[in-house]
């Protein structure tokens, strides 16, 4: 039948049909991103090397680096990473244990739902950071009060994304837990739990972030060590490559903190 | 064991869905539910087997269970309803990890569960690795494991192409050949229930009554033979103009959800 069709048709040209299905596909290149940003620096350093930008606004990030490589050499970059990390770790951990325990008991109870989205819709809202005050009067002017900021701040993005991943596992297998006799404990461990994870690790990406954006803040209001603290003391004394340190390692901090998510993901939810 | 809807009925707010049904499955019996789209099979099988609460009426059993029954209704889902982070085994076991028998006891009717559905080389492999048919044979090893007295499936092939629908449908016959297990089989194909049942329950149109109980009178391993085609086709033709009228009345109405 093929060859008939072609036979007839033999004498007229044919043409190709044109591709036209090209693009709208959600790749990168596997090297374009380095490119880019070794582009980005080379340029920066170009700038700053032939003093076209004023290194007291700009320093080159040569500057950048020796500044860092300096503040390692010194120990205080340690000292201030370490005053940092404990407030992000200790703060990080509270909240996010609270909010699981929260957002759990808002996915699988009626009354827990119905109170702790009331309290959590009017308390969601608030900046934790404009708590930080009322926290200082109430827990004095030590660490206390800057790890409750941060606990706050974690606290309610967990709870939230806690219980939307517990709303979120599919009703179709709680019902087939059931129609097996399976009993709650059973069905929250081997059910809600590992079908609410992915959510909750998602939630960790944000909480991560929420509590970096808190440490620097409360460390800028009141702190002698932490990365917040001297970020704001290099500004008062216009030490811009100190100033810029700071943020970099801010920036590598985000990074790790990405990376570790990623691994998790990785190891826990590989059957996805 | 046998299950028995005594009169049961189901509203979902203003809507009545169920109305008055009211029948009884023996122990080793398969019957199947079939009416058109709508007609609250599924709500049913869902009453049937303790998962919904019906306005009212009750689903009630009569007789005890096998010793041997660990659950004794249990049910094969449209959707398969596999845990996706667990293994093929591992959702095998899954409604065994709560009862009193041993690890050992427990792998043992895994083993078993396993070697019926064919499903012994794909133990480690994941849900989302798995064809459809393969994906409902887990199902079906997990219903296994068990060891019901009635299995209440729920459309247990709708959701897979017709060429590997055949292919279970055979593995249906075979499982439930070989021992005393009943079934309630819920499905829109009528095909499936004339191969399969040996009563079919036809419902109406929704509020879904029972418009009839059409006995399928041969053995389900002649139907499988040439000669017995015809004569399945017959009923079949027989069941559907009993609700094709109904079933073009429930595809033109506008839904409710």
């Amino acid at each position: 039948m093929l060859d008939r069709a072609t036979e007839t048709s033999a004498n007229e040209t044919t043409r190709r049909v044109r591709f036209r299905g090209a693009g709208f596909v959600p790749a990168s290149s596997r090297f374009g991103g380095w490119i880019a940003l070794a582009l980005v620096i080379a340029i920066w350093q170009a700038a700053g090397s032939a003093r076209l930008v004023n290194p007291l606004f700009l320093p080159a990030p040569s500057a950048i680096v020796r500044a860092i490589y300096e503040l390692a050499m010194s120990g205080a970059l340690w000292q201030h990473l370490s005053a940092s990390l404990l407030r992000i770790g200790v703060g990080w951990l509270l909240g996010t244990a609270a909010g699981v325990v929260v957002g759990f008991a808002i996915g699988l109870s009626r009354l827990a739902r119905s109170v702790g989205i009331t309290f959590i819709s009017a308390l969601f809202p608030i900046p934790k950071i404009a708590l930080l005050p009322l926290l200082i009067l109430w827990l004095g002017i030590g660490e206390e009060p800057k790890i409750a900021t941060i606990a706050l701040g974690v606290f309610f993005s967990t709870a939230i994304s806690v219980y939307s991943g517990v709303d979120a596992v599919p009703r179709n297998l709680i019902r087939m837990a059931q129609s097996f006799n399976v009993p709650f404990a059973t069905i929250v461990r081997k059910v809600v739990w590992p079908g609410a994870l992915p959510a909750i690790l998602a939630g960790f990406r944000i909480t991560a972030s929420v509590a970096l954006l808190l440490v620097v803040s409360a460390e800028m209001i009141g702190a002698q060590y932490g990365i917040g603290a001297f970020v704001l003391q290099a500004g008062n004394l216009m030490q811009t490559d100190q100033l810029l340190a700071g943020v970099v390692i801010l920036s590598v901090f985000g990074l790790v903190v990405g990376k570790v998510i990623n691994l998790l993901e990785i190891k826990l939810l590989h059957w996805r | 064991m046998d299950l028995i809807a005594n009169h049961i009925s189901h509203r979902f707010g203003d809507l009545a869905v169920l109305d008055d049904i009211s029948f009884t499955v023996s122990a080793g019996e398969v019957v199947a539910i079939v009416g058109p789209s709508g007609c609250g099979k599924s709500t049913l099988l869902s009453i049937l087997g303790g998962l919904l609460q019906p306005t009212s009426g009750a689903p009630e059993l009569r007789g005890a269970p096998p010793a041997d029954s660990l659950n004794p209704l249990t049910f094969v889902f449209q959707d398969f309803a596999l845990l996706p982070w667990a293994t093929v085994e591992q959702n095998v076991e899954f409604p065994l990890l709560h009862t009193q028998l041993s690890a050992a006891q427990r792998r043992a009717l895994v083993e078993d569960a396993l070697r019926r559905t064919g499903l012994t080389d794909f133990r480690k492999t994941y849900p989302k690795q798995l064809s459809g048919g393969m994906r409902q044979r887990v199902g079906i090893s997990r219903a296994l494991a068990v060891k019901p007295a009635i299995l209440l499936m729920d459309e247990p092939l709708s959701a897979l192409d017709s060429q590997t629908r055949e292919l279970l449908m055979e593995d249906f016959v075979r499982l439930l050949a070989d021992g005393g297990m009943g079934a309630v089989y819920v499905t829109h194909n009528l095909e499936e229930a004339a191969r399969l049942a040996d009563r079919i329950v036809v419902l109406s149109r929704r509020p879904g009554r029972i418009r009839e109980v059409v006995a399928v009178p041969m053995t389900r391993a002649a139907r499988g033979e040439a000669a017995a085609r015809e004569k399945l086709l017959a009923l079949q033709n027989q069941i559907w103009s009993l609700i094709r009228n109904e079933a073009i009345d429930a595809e033109r109405e506008v839904q409710h959800a």
